[in-house]
């Protein structure tokens, strides 16, 4: 017989919402459990846990290890079989998770979006290629061009120049005045514009050019070179790496699961943090795009409120308010440039899983007919990557994966603890 | 406004719509098809896609036969993305009892010009290694083929607009009115006669029918190539697929062309929920793993379920619906519909066009239920009795 | 400290803490279904591109998976 597990909160993600929650929730002497599926806890922004985070965040990773707070790494949420109940996958078995409370902090990924060429070995994520870097890819004396949207994309180059990478050019998808609107803005977030001039002062030397995006990658076997338009300009750079990410959307694949409320692609939570559906809260970046600092607020408040300690977290919410509009301030002055939807050309695939051409989707209108008819989404992804694209480019509206959320092993379904009822009426 | 007149409106873009529609345009009917959301998205996105012949009783036979015999004949018609593989059945004999079934089934298949042969529990294990080593052997019914029924269903439909036939998507049918239709929009179209495809939701529009939706659960992996050859049954998936109320499984599996395996199946009335029933996805899982025991390591991408319109007879709807004229009933397929969607779109053409049938239609006569009013139950009982 | 892994039978030497993708780097690990030559791309579990067998176990993804002297590794690269 499988053990079965239970704890009063589970936190799964253990980024900085969710380590924020666990650690507040175990201050209100609640058992806590913190799940993650990657190696070490910190998420997207500390990845790679304490040995590799930035000074500031050392704190943080001091109280979550001086905590009582349960952490599995390297588990991931495979289903929500039965309400109250998390079906994982450690690696090697299947558990069943028995929970109280749940907070759901499971951050967001890159928008990622085709253009010609994307498929070469040698093209990344711009985040995917920096998170790649910070867990031990070698990049010295490499070239590296980085592009798409977003405050992201200093962030990664910083992490390429000091693992010794040469980056060419951060080619940024948004025009000048939109981004001079963001830095006005940022007026308001002194420590938010103390860091991008942190970043801009670390980057001296790295041309950085709006209004520019990635045209094609090119190369035979691997990326040798990217064509770039720059305003008005056409320029072809080789070189060895080329990361390009459009921003970030959050993860709520387990949210919808589990049947929470979403809104414009995010989780809709109450002021408490709390999901369409009782005892579900969320926090982070799957809550809405808004960088550490709210993702750290909403963290504590969802572990307080999810222990119904509601006054110490009311007591945040004016913080929180203004985290908020810092999130509109991305959202507004990061939009997307048509250009970028135009990109992709007939023999562009547009579904990496299944190899489903630009040209193929184009005959349809909706989402569901064109999975059916081409396998767009079929494949190991379930449409994470190709569902936002098929969303960006086409406005469709991508369905949620089926269970399991992630592949797993068959026999990982046929856990006893999902259905005890069938496995005691099996038992002789 | 001028209000463009149908000889025949097809309600349903699913299989058994297309299917019609396209034997209906080829005997020059102007059709209208009018799909409520999307063609082939419905029962026919939760099938199998296993065109097998199946022998319960006759009349099922015959129709499936004929199902089978006309994909055959147009499978090299078929899309490459159809993936048509006529990789034969194998359905499967755990112990002696079962292998006197297969013969008794080849035997019957025999009789009705079906080339099938009995193998060996070594032979059987030579065909295919995988599979438990405890099988007394299995029935080879080398004609049997599977393909992907969505993209086939796409395919009739898109042959019926070559001939002429229109499809109106996102237009779902409010009332049937004499010689036509009104839509949820108001608005009305006539037809000559209308054919009513639109699986369970087909009892919306004839209150009464007999029809109850069957939930199915089917399950794929990621991609194996090579460790399965044939579509794999067992001789017990008659017992599942006809017997009572009761929630029932069947050991189920298919190698797709991809290289992945579908598995199934599950039958379950009594459950609208469209979410996975997770007791019955564990059974019938560990089913299939008996029969297949590395399949419980293999990685499982996606499960769903689906609902499959079944008739207290198990026999589908096709025909005059009782004291309508001009109005046609093509659905209550179950599990079915697939295999017997050709055969059944010809035999409706037939009856429509005052043609000779080339089956029997009494079987599938929707009037075999007598008045609607009686509840489907008691008209089985009389059925059986 | 360093660990030695094998990736189809060749001895790489990498830092420990190191995930496997970013130790196969932009080497093609697996082909796709139609045959094109894929590498790691989003690095953080998301789109599968990364799939390798690790010590016997297909369809793993290596961006997920820290490196331990003497993993065996296989891919279709």
């Amino acid at each position: 017989m499988k053990a079965e597990y239970c704890a009063d909160v589970v936190v799964i993600g253990a980024g900085p919402a969710g380590m924020a929650a666990a650690i507040a929730a175990d201050g209100q002497g609640a058992d806590v459990l913190l799940i993650d599926d990657n190696p070490a806890p910190g998420g997207q922004i500390w990845r790679g846990g304490p040995d590799k985070a930035p000074l500031a965040a050392q704190p943080r990773f001091t109280a979550l290890q001086q905590s009582q707070v349960w952490r599995w790494h390297g588990v991931r949420v495979v289903a929500a079989p039965v309400p109250g109940k998390l079906l994982l996958d450690d690696g090697a078995e299947g558990r069943v998770l028995r929970y109280g409370k749940l907070i759901i902090a499971s951050g967001a990924r890159e928008r990622l979006l085709p253009f010609p060429g994307w498929t070469l070995p040698g093209v990344c994520g711009a985040g995917g290629l920096q998170a790649m870097v910070k867990q031990g890819l070698q990049v010295e004396r490499q070239r590296v061009v980085l592009a798409g949207s977003g405050p992201l994309l200093l962030a990664s180059a910083q992490t390429l120049r000091k693992a010794g990478a040469k980056v060419l050019l951060i080619a940024e998808q948004a025009r000048l005045a939109q981004l001079a609107h963001f830095a006005w803005g940022l007026r308001r977030y002194p420590a938010r514009l103390q860091q991008a001039a942190g970043l801009f002062h670390a980057l001296r030397g790295v041309p950085y050019r709006s209004n520019s995006h990635v045209l094609a990658a090119q190369g035979q076997q691997r990326l040798e070179s990217v064509r770039v338009r720059q305003g008005e300009r056409v320029i072809e750079l080789p070189c060895d790496w080329l990361g390009v990410g459009y921003g970030l959307v959050p993860n709520t694949e387990l949210a919808a699961a589990l049947g929470c409320q979403l809104q414009q692609g995010a989780v809709m939570v109450d002021a408490m943090q709390q999901t369409s559906v009782p005892g579900v809260y969320a926090a982070g970046e799957v809550t809405g795009i808004g960088g550490v600092d709210k993702a750290w607020l909403e963290g504590r408040l969802a572990g307080l409120a999810a222990c119904g300690a509601e006054l110490a977290a009311q007591a945040m919410l004016p913080e929180r308010q203004q985290a908020l509009r810092f999130s509109q301030l991305l959202a507004q002055h990061f939009a997307l440039q048509a250009a970028i939807t135009e990109l992709p050309r007939h023999d562009t695939l547009v579904c990496r899983c299944e190899d489903v051409l630009h040209g193929r989707l184009q005959a349809y209108d909706n989402w569901r007919e064109a999975k059916l008819q081409t396998r767009c989404g079929m494949g190991a992804c379930q449409g994470r990557i190709c569902g936002t694209a098929c969303q960006v480019l086409y406005g469709w509206q991508a369905e949620p994966p089926r269970p399991p959320l992630q592949p797993t092993p068959i026999r990982h379904l046929l856990h006893p603890d999902i259905s005890p009822n069938l496995t005691e009426a099996s038992q002789p | 406004m001028r209000q463009v007149s149908y000889d025949l409106i097809v309600i349903g873009a699913g299989i058994i719509g297309s299917a019609v529609a396209e034997s209906c345009a080829r005997r020059g009917l102007h059709v209208l098809v009018l799909e409520a959301g999307i063609p082939a998205a419905g029962t026919t996105a939760a099938g199998m896609g296993h065109l097998v012949v199946l022998d319960d009783n006759p009349a099922e036979l015959a129709l499936s036969q004929d199902g089978l015999r006309r994909w055959q004949a147009r499978s090299v018609e078929l899309p490459s993305h159809a993936e048509y593989r006529a990789c034969g059945t194998l359905w499967l004999a755990s112990d002696t009892a079962e292998m006197d079934e297969a013969e008794r089934k080849r035997a019957l298949y025999q009789q009705y010009g079906l080339q099938s042969q009995l193998l060996t529990g070594s032979v059987l294990r030579q065909l295919e290694p995988n599979l438990s080593p405890h099988l007394a052997g299995a029935l080879q019914v080398p004609g049997d083929a599977v393909l992907y029924p969505p993209v086939a269903s796409a395919w009739l439909l898109a042959q019926a607009c070559h001939l002429g036939a229109e499809l109106r998507r996102h237009s779902p049918v409010q009332a049937l009115l004499p010689q036509g239709v009104q839509l949820r929009d108001g608005s009305e179209l006539s037809a000559g006669q209308v054919v009513i495809a639109a699986g369970n939701a087909s009892a919306t529009l004839l209150p009464g029918l007999p029809l109850k939706p069957r939930k199915g659960q089917l399950l794929i992996t990621d991609r194996y190539p090579g460790m399965v050859r044939h579509q794999l049954v067992e001789l017990g998936y008659i017992r599942s697929a006809h017997g009572g109320e009761a929630d029932s499984v069947a050991c189920n599996i298919q190698p797709r062309a991809t290289g992945q395996l579908l598995i199934g199946s599950s039958r379950q009335y009594h459950d609208a929920d469209p979410a996975i029933s997770w007791p019955l996805l564990q059974t019938m899982l560990t089913r299939a793993c008996d029969y297949l025991p590395g399949l419980a390591t293999l990685q499982a991408l996606r499960s769903w379920a689906g609902f499959r319109p079944a008739t207290p007879d198990k026999l589908p709807l096709l025909g005059p619906v009782p004291g309508q004229t001009g109005c046609w009933l093509a659905t209550g397929h179950e599990g079915l519909g697939i295999t017997t969607a050709l055969a059944s779109a010809e035999l409706l053409a037939q009856m429509l066009t005052n043609e000779p049938t080339t089956l029997d239609p009494r079987p599938y006569d929707p009037a075999r239920f007598g008045s609607w009013q009686t509840p489907p139950q008691a008209v089985a009982m009389e059925l059986t009795t | 400290m360093k660990v030695n892994i094998l990736v189809n039978g060749v001895v790489l030497s990498v830092a420990s803490g190191t995930t496997l993708a970013s130790a196969l780097g932009a080497c093609a690990v697996r082909h796709s279904v139609q045959g094109q030559s894929r590498a790691p791309y989003c690095g953080m579990g998301v789109c599968f591109e990364c799939r390798v067998t690790i010590d016997g176990r297909p369809y793993q993804r290596a961006c997920q998976v820290l490196v331990h002297d003497g993993m065996e590794v296989r891919h279709e690269g």
